[in-house]
């Protein structure tokens, strides 16, 4: 993706921008620290001697970092521009180790592992930490021609920013969650509960909402000044651009092709998630967690909502936008896209598994000329391990579950049959993907467990 | 200054449109809530907390304006785009160079990529507050539909622009259309539906032909997708977000602990 300039032509391009970002985040920690300082918030982090190391302390001192970053990047001199650079390195190690079974695996571990010690992660100095982390990061990458190529492309500004604002929201949530779940343990009311007295709405809600209004008009105007919306050559319907993208809040469906053919992940996968979004209030019997952040008491509905989300929602988006290039092929983000990559695609159906590597025998086949029933016939014979293997597994896996699992029992007992199976389905359908995703990439390399390319029904 | 805007207040036409005096003391107040057509959408007064930035986060409220602003500013670009293979890529080119106001586009088309976003943040903090439990069950189910539909919008937004990066992306998009179980022509199953061995499903008479009004996407899947984006999803959106803020209301306001 190097357009046509050169190296320090592009340095000097960016570094305008660079060196506001800089300064941008230099004030955003003066201004907390000196917040933390003034209203007397500021936790001792530890001791030397007489003198106090304060969290106001920390960002005075990351904000004199970025100060000095900030006119390094804006001399947009090459030399000097790789101080404020990831090193090369390092980026192709990056690049590297980077593919989707590191990129997806990857953020699952890390969601988990925030999730497991949130008591850690929503304390403020640690979010602000992270988040000053992130943004660091973004600023040391993108004098990278590759990484600002992607990350700058006008339809893919709006993917960053909710990024960043889903991580926000997230730590909000997770903040008073975890606040609130403390408090319930204490036996103290809720958060929201203490905030019971009843106002007018004039004037506390109307001029929230003026003001609200006013601030966005603004955000959008300056958004729309700065930043100019695509516009690429005139349709033709004979130049087929690639990568050819579907507009970004759809990537996830199309990164859903890897693994499935279009009748799944564009069809029945996504009215699936629009029928299970629909029937989450009438599976979710549980009357707890109503009009308050809690996640102890209702665990299951909000592991399970959060791994649909932004696991198999948020990061799959993500992966499409920035991290498939030319025909679909894996790029890590300091990674040229190049055209003529290949990759190795040696994918095995599972009936070949079983008739050829298992059995040693040729698939079972229709003889010629035979009735259009025998041949029917013949392809579900072959079929066969994949038929049953998905009928056990939608048929025997939600009795089992409520057989040997105690949480599922309960579910049962409380949902009847209808509603528990419905939710079971609907968990099992969701679980397709990591599973296919996991016997892609097992040794296996497996592609179909039922092939039926003849009528075009592949699973 | 002081006698002027005390006449304005006193005339019969300021009269005539605000009926009460204004809200500075708790009556009126009151009263502006219930005789203002626009203020009459809220309650009175409110818990507290129901309207606290860190448990609201404000996004239905920033989704709702966004729908807005989506509205003035495409009715504005309707006057000047038109929707012909001949005029629709030269005259977003000509806003982009030519017309004053031409960041009309930007607007509509950052404010789209906006909404798309605020949507989900709300509807992840209506999930994160359980707030779709009874009784508000019905109105989730109405919010996942005005989600579907805000897609959509933006989808069929996409393709009027009649560039490389529209056209293509409505392929990539529609595309799926065409493997639908038995309604799409390489879907599974729609080799089965023949009457004495003629195809009912082809490629012309499949869902992705629907979709498009052709067999790829063309000027009659523009005209097609225009009508869509400008007339019959926003107008199914307004009925529904009628419904969805009515059953706020009546589904006991904002949710709250009880």
């Amino acid at each position: 993706m190097h357009g046509h300039v050169s190296e320090p032509e592009f340095l000097e391009q960016i570094s305008g921008f660079l060196g506001v970002y800089y300064l941008t985040l230099a004030t955003m920690n003066g201004i907390a620290a000196y917040y933390l300082w003034q209203s007397k918030r500021s936790a001792v982090l530890f001791r030397v001697g007489k003198n106090q190391f304060t969290t106001a302390t920390l960002w005075l001192a990351v904000s004199v970092v970025f100060l000095f970053l900030a006119p390094i990047a804006m001399s947009g001199d090459p030399q000097w521009m790789r101080l404020a650079s990831i090193p090369q390195p390092l980026r192709d190690l990056a690049d590297f180790l980077m593919g989707p079974v590191v990129y997806t695996v990857g953020t699952m571990v890390v969601l988990l592992l925030m999730f497991l010690a949130r008591e850690f992660f929503v304390k403020p100095v640690v979010a602000w930490g992270l988040l000053n982390l992130s943004l660091l990061l973004m600023g040391l990458s993108i004098t990278d021609v590759d990484f600002a190529a992607i990350v700058t492309k006008p339809d893919n500004v709006p993917i960053v920013g909710l990024v960043f604002l889903l991580g926000f929201f997230t730590w909000l949530a997770t903040y008073r969650a975890v606040e609130n779940d403390k408090r319930k343990e204490r036996g103290e009311p809720s958060l929201e509960a203490l905030n019971n007295e009843k106002i007018l709405v004039w004037p506390d809600l109307v001029y929230t909402e003026l003001i609200c209004m006013v601030a966005l008009t603004a955000f959008l105007l300056l958004w729309a000044i700065g930043l100019q919306a695509p516009l690429e050559e005139p349709a033709s319907s004979v130049k087929t651009p690639n990568p050819s993208k579907a507009p970004w809040y759809f990537l996830g469906l199309q990164e859903m092709l890897v693994y499935f053919d279009p009748w799944m992940a564009g069809v029945v996968l996504p009215s699936l998630v629009i029928f299970g979004l629909m029937a989450i209030p009438f599976l979710d019997y549980n009357k707890a967690g109503n009009g308050y952040y809690t996640i102890k008491e209702r665990m299951f509905a909000y592991l399970t909502f959060q791994f649909g989300f932004l696991v198999l929602w948020i990061t799959l988006i993500v992966m499409g936008t920035f991290l498939r290039g030319p025909n679909w092929n894996f790029f890590g983000v300091y990674e040229t896209w190049d055209t003529h990559k290949v990759e190795a695609l040696n994918n095995v159906d599972l009936s070949e598994y079983f008739w050829i590597y298992l059995l040693g025998q040729a698939r079972p086949q229709a003889p010629a000329g035979s009735a259009t029933a025998t041949k029917l016939a013949f392809i579900l014979y072959r079929e066969a391990p994949g038929i049953i293997a998905l009928l056990l597994y939608f048929i025997v896996v939600p009795p089992a579950l409520v057989l040997y699992s105690k949480f599922f029992r309960r579910l049962f007992a409380h949902m009847g049959f209808i509603r528990y199976m419905v939710m079971a389905n609907l968990l099992l359908m969701m679980a397709l993907l990591p599973i296919k995703m996991i016997f892609r990439w097992s040794p296996l390399n497996m592609k179909y467990f039922i092939a039926i390319p003849e009528y075009l029904t592949n699973l | 200054m002081a006698t002027l805007s005390e006449t304005i207040r006193n005339s019969q036409i300021w009269k005539s449109i605000f009926r009460h005096p204004m809200p500075v003391d708790r009556r009126n107040r009151v009263v502006v809530m219930l005789t203002n057509f626009f203020l009459h959408l809220h309650p009175v007064s409110i818990k507290k907390q129901g309207i606290a930035l860190s448990f609201t986060w404000c996004m239905g409220g920033v989704t709702f304006f966004l729908f807005l602003v989506e509205t003035v500013t495409g009715v504005l670009l309707m006057f000047y785009y038109r929707p012909t293979l001949e005029w629709a890529y030269n005259d977003i080119l000509a806003l982009r160079d030519v017309t004053s106001l031409g960041i009309l586009r930007e607007l509509h088309r950052w404010g789209a990529h906006a909404m798309v976003i605020t949507v989900w943040l709300h509807m992840y903090r209506v999930f994160l507050t359980g707030s779709y439990k009874p009784p508000r069950e019905f109105n989730w189910v109405v919010g996942v539909v005005l989600l579907l539909l805000t897609l959509l919008l933006s989808f069929t937004g996409y393709l009027l622009p009649w560039d490389q990066l529209a056209i293509w992306a409505i392929t990539v998009g529609s595309n799926m259309a065409r493997a639908t179980p038995f309604l799409g022509y390489e879907g599974p199953g729609a080799q089965l539906l023949t009457v004495d061995g003629i195809d009912m499903i082809t490629n012309a008479s499949d869902a992705r032909f629907g979709l498009l009004g052709a067999r790829f996407v063309g000027e009659e899947t523009l005209n097609r997708f225009y009508v869509l984006h400008c007339i019959a999803i926003p107008l199914a959106v307004a009925l529904l977000l009628a419904i969805h803020f009515w059953r706020v209301r009546k589904d006991g306001g904002i949710s709250g602990p009880l």
